[in-house]
């Protein structure tokens, strides 16, 4: 029997990835359907000397792994609906001062308390535009636990890459659902490490001065150099400044650095996309349901293929257009009333040609349910 | 193989989710087929009916959940009531005597097992219902081996209650051969 | 060390109106760092947002200015993570008690060794005088154009019964009282509140007809007493000054320290 392979939870799955990862800083709020993250991470974290902290709210967790980031250390929350409202403050302080760390939402029903022990995919909205004020992001999400793991791992590297938070929306369906997993050997996922500065003690070090390759090398909270950080508009000093060439250029820089490599965050999967006459896009645990369909329908010759897209934002815009570009028309299959579908809309060059597959009641979308509607654009009737 | 599709269903605090967790795991990491588990609950954590689907194939499975039953298991009244028309047609259907009064006439072949009375007269203790009732899922199912489910409960469970928990999927074993005959 | 040795010149002048207590909390603060000798790169200190808040960017420390309130959460990520620095949060009334009040008594309860300094001047300074939780009843501000009717917290009582493990409380007039009440909050291993009490001329003063800065530090001089003072008993309205509570518990992030020996021995 192998070790590697266990048979976990999704929530779990995540937990092991981010300790591969190296976490080292967990804050968190139990919330239904993410609370085995937090459960996981009260029992692992302390035995790696790693810290957990039951928070007195969501904000506050945030707010913690944000100052752990500070001090070096690689740091996680994980929230579902409600709490992932109540981060978007704190959300928005870490991408203006370009803070790493990993918020991980597994969504359920919403809004509001909605359906706590229930299926949906809400929430990719919100991770996009949830925070206020202009601003780019990273979303990440899996459908299978081989993926959530190593997107676990893709959040912490982009993270770190980019210095920026990034979200990794998962869903109750595959957050709760139990399959195989082998858990990688060390060494086999790469790992980004945080770019520490070069500046020698004695010398200025500028903590908002991009390099030439637009990264920002970190200096940790306790070392030498000693700078500010703020959530108001500020210099390289970090000094807060309205001086109006400092705010265009901050803005621009925290968009442009994730906007403009949005080719090197792109994940996704093709799943007989190649010959395909009708598209399906999809993700998280409904592109179970619509790989699921794709692979019987192929067995009985149908040109049927799924784009699982696992980067949702930056929104893979190319990626999209191309594979809708080939194809008669477009299938978007998602837990919401169309988030997807509107940015595939705004991608593909026929949108008339893009439809919507969705369900919205808490229950897991179906492969029938998306065969139905395939019937229902073919004319064929349910 | 044939894709096995089996619904777990009873109350909450019968252990049917566990029961479902170990059937499911023990096929992965013993018998080297794919597995996955899903569950669904209300606010309740006793009471209630819970479900637990589970999907057992040597292929990649996708869509996670049951929806019709090669296997429906049901340990409560609430639940056969909620759950019995997600059989397939032809299917199993197993239930305890004593839990499960009047089932209708479902289209499936029916084992009715006193699991509930075979554990209180034996082990006299009914929190291992689950248990006895999966030994005799696994034995009309034959999906997983009896020695692949011991091996995995001895890990999973603290060692006092080892021997009541083996005891009980003996039984459920048992109660599955005198039902059949063998 | 020289006091200018502390701060950032580049950060000069600063933003506080004249006659502003803040200064004096700032200067005291420099002070008590000096006389303990502190590295100031293992100094943190965490603010949240509001006149009170701009303090941590005048200092030469490892600073960081987050949102509204939250400077607590801040701070326990940077206190748990390295528990070796010194950690130091500065915050407003409406900051540490209005938005932050449930951090405050959260970060208080867990006894985690930070101090924390509300600098109280009762009236929301840089929105331009509106009350807070500190105000009191009868007090004027621009969202109590007749009067507040909120009653305020006493942030003593609070502190205490939240299970703050250092409590005390002085005035910008006590500047030399002042500078040893942070020092024995910085020296204390525990959570520490001190409350300040600081005037704000342009906003309070003003729209309460309490003077300017020199009569409002007149005001702390007359109606301020130590402690266990006798005039306290004929004249209950004076308001005690110096240290209410001092007790040795368990500071979180050595019982943490602890919870990993347990952990790494029942693996």
């Amino acid at each position: 029997m192998n070790k590697n392979i266990k048979f976990i939870q999704g929530n779990e799955v995540c937990v092991e990835a981010a300790l591969y990862a190296g976490l080292e800083f967990f804050a968190g709020y139990p919330i239904t359907p993410s609370t085995e993250i937090a459960e996981q991470m009260a029992s692992r974290l302390p035995r790696i000397g790693g810290k957990f902290l039951q928070m007195e709210d969501e904000i506050s967790s945030l707010c913690a792994i944000t100052g752990a980031s500070l001090t070096g250390h690689k740091a996680m929350t994980a929230t579902s609906g409600p709490g992932f409202s109540l981060m978007q403050e704190a959300l928005g302080y870490a991408v203006m001062a370009e803070i790493p760390c990993v918020i991980v939402n597994v969504m359920r029903g919403g809004p509001s308390t909605g359906l706590p022990t229930h299926a949906g995919q809400g929430d990719v909205n919100q991770a996009r535009y949830g925070t206020h004020g202009d601003h780019a992001i990273i979303a990440l999400t899996a459908s299978n636990h081989q993926d959530i793991f190593r997107m676990t791992v893709e959040a912490f590297n982009f993270a770190e890459t980019y210095r920026t938070p990034v979200i990794l929306l998962l869903d109750e369906a595959t957050g709760h659902l139990r399959e195989k997993i082998e858990i990688p050997e060390p060494g086999n996922i790469p790992l980004v490490k945080r770019l520490r500065t070069s500046v020698k003690s004695g010398i200025d070090y500028h903590p908002y001065l991009p390099r030439e390759d637009g990264r920002l090398p970190m200096s940790d909270f306790g070392d030498e150099h000693r700078y500010n950080v703020t959530g108001l508009y500020h210099d390289m000093w970090g000094f807060p400044s309205d001086n109006p060439k400092i705010v265009y250029g901050l803005i621009r820089h925290l968009v442009d650095k994730i906007e403009n490599n949005s080719h090197q965050i792109a994940r996704f999967r093709k799943h007989h996309v190649k010959d395909a006459d009708v598209l399906l896009i999809s993700y998280g645990a409904s592109a179970r349901s619509a790989l699921h369909l794709v692979e019987n329908r192929r067995s009985r010759g149908e040109k049927l293929g799924l784009l699982e897209l696992q980067t949702l934002w930056p929104f893979p815009v190319d990626i999209v257009r191309e594979a809708c570009n080939n194809v008669k028309f477009t299938v978007v299959v998602e837990m919401n009333m169309g988030q997807v579908l509107q940015q595939v809309r705004l991608a593909a060059d026929m949108p008339e040609k893009i439809f919507l597959a969705n369900r919205i009641d808490g229950e897991l979308i179906t492969p029938t349910d998306i065969r139905n509607i395939l019937r229902v654009i073919q004319g064929k009737g349910v | 193989m044939e894709k096995s599709r089996l619904l777990f269903s009873g109350s909450g605090g019968q252990g049917v989710i566990t029961a479902a967790i170990l059937m499911a795991e023990a096929a992965v990491r013993y018998e080297s087929l794919n597995a996955v588990q899903t569950q669904s609950y209300g606010a309740e954590a006793r009471g209630g009916a819970t479900r637990s689907d589970v999907i057992i194939w040597d292929k990649p499975i996708y869509f996670p959940r049951v929806t019709q039953a090669n296997v429906l298991i049901c340990l409560t009244q609430t639940a056969f009531n909620k759950y019995q028309e997600m059989i397939r047609p032809g299917g199993v259907l197993i239930t305890d005597s004593r839990l499960v009064k009047n089932s209708r006439k479902v289209d499936a072949r029916r084992i009715e097992l006193p699991l509930y009375e075979a554990v209180m007269d034996v082990i006299k203790n009914p929190v291992v219902l689950n248990i006895c009732m999966l030994g005799a899922v696994i034995a009309v199912t034959e999906l997983v081996r009896i020695e692949s489910i011991k091996s995995l409960i001895a890990k999973r469970f603290a060692e006092d209650f080892l021997e009541a928990n083996f005891t009980a999927v003996d039984l459920g074993v048992e109660l599955v051969r005198q039902h059949l005959g063998k | 060390m020289a006091v200018k040795d502390y701060i950032r010149q580049r950060f000069f002048p600063h933003m506080w109106c004249a006659g502003c207590g803040h200064g004096i909390i700032l200067n005291a603060l420099l002070r008590a760092v000096d006389n303990l000798g502190l590295n100031k790169k293992n100094i943190v200190m965490v603010s949240g947002i509001g006149c009170s808040a701009r303090i941590s960017g005048y200092v030469d420390f490892h600073s960081m200015h987050t949102i509204h309130g939250r400077a607590l959460a801040y701070a326990t990520g940077v206190k748990m993570s390295k528990p070796e620095l010194n950690v130091i949060v500065p915050m407003g009334d409406g900051d540490a008690l209005a938005i932050g009040g449930n951090h405050f008594i959260h970060a208080a309860r867990r006894n985690i060794e930070m101090t924390a300094i509300v600098m109280n001047n009762r009236i929301y300074g840089m929105t331009g005088g509106q009350f807070s939780p500190l105000s009191g009843y009868g007090s004027m501000g621009t969202t109590a154009p007749y009067g507040n009717i909120d009653h305020n917290f006493d942030v003593v009582d609070l502190s205490v019964a939240a299970g703050a493990t250092f409590v005390a409380r002085t005035t910008t007039y006590h500047v030399h009282e002042l500078s040893d009440l942070i020092e024995q909050a910085i020296v204390h291993k525990g959570f520490s509140v001190l409350e300040v009490l600081s005037q704000c001329p342009t906003h309070f003063g003003r729209r309460n007809k309490v003077g300017d800065a020199v009569d409002m530090l007149k005001v702390y001089k007359k109606r301020t007493v130590r402690i266990g003072s006798e005039k306290k008993q004929t004249d209950p309205d004076l308001i005690e000054r110096g240290v209410f509570v001092k007790k040795d518990l368990p500071e979180y992030c050595r019982e943490y320290d602890q919870l990993i020996l347990k952990a790494r021995q029942n693996r």
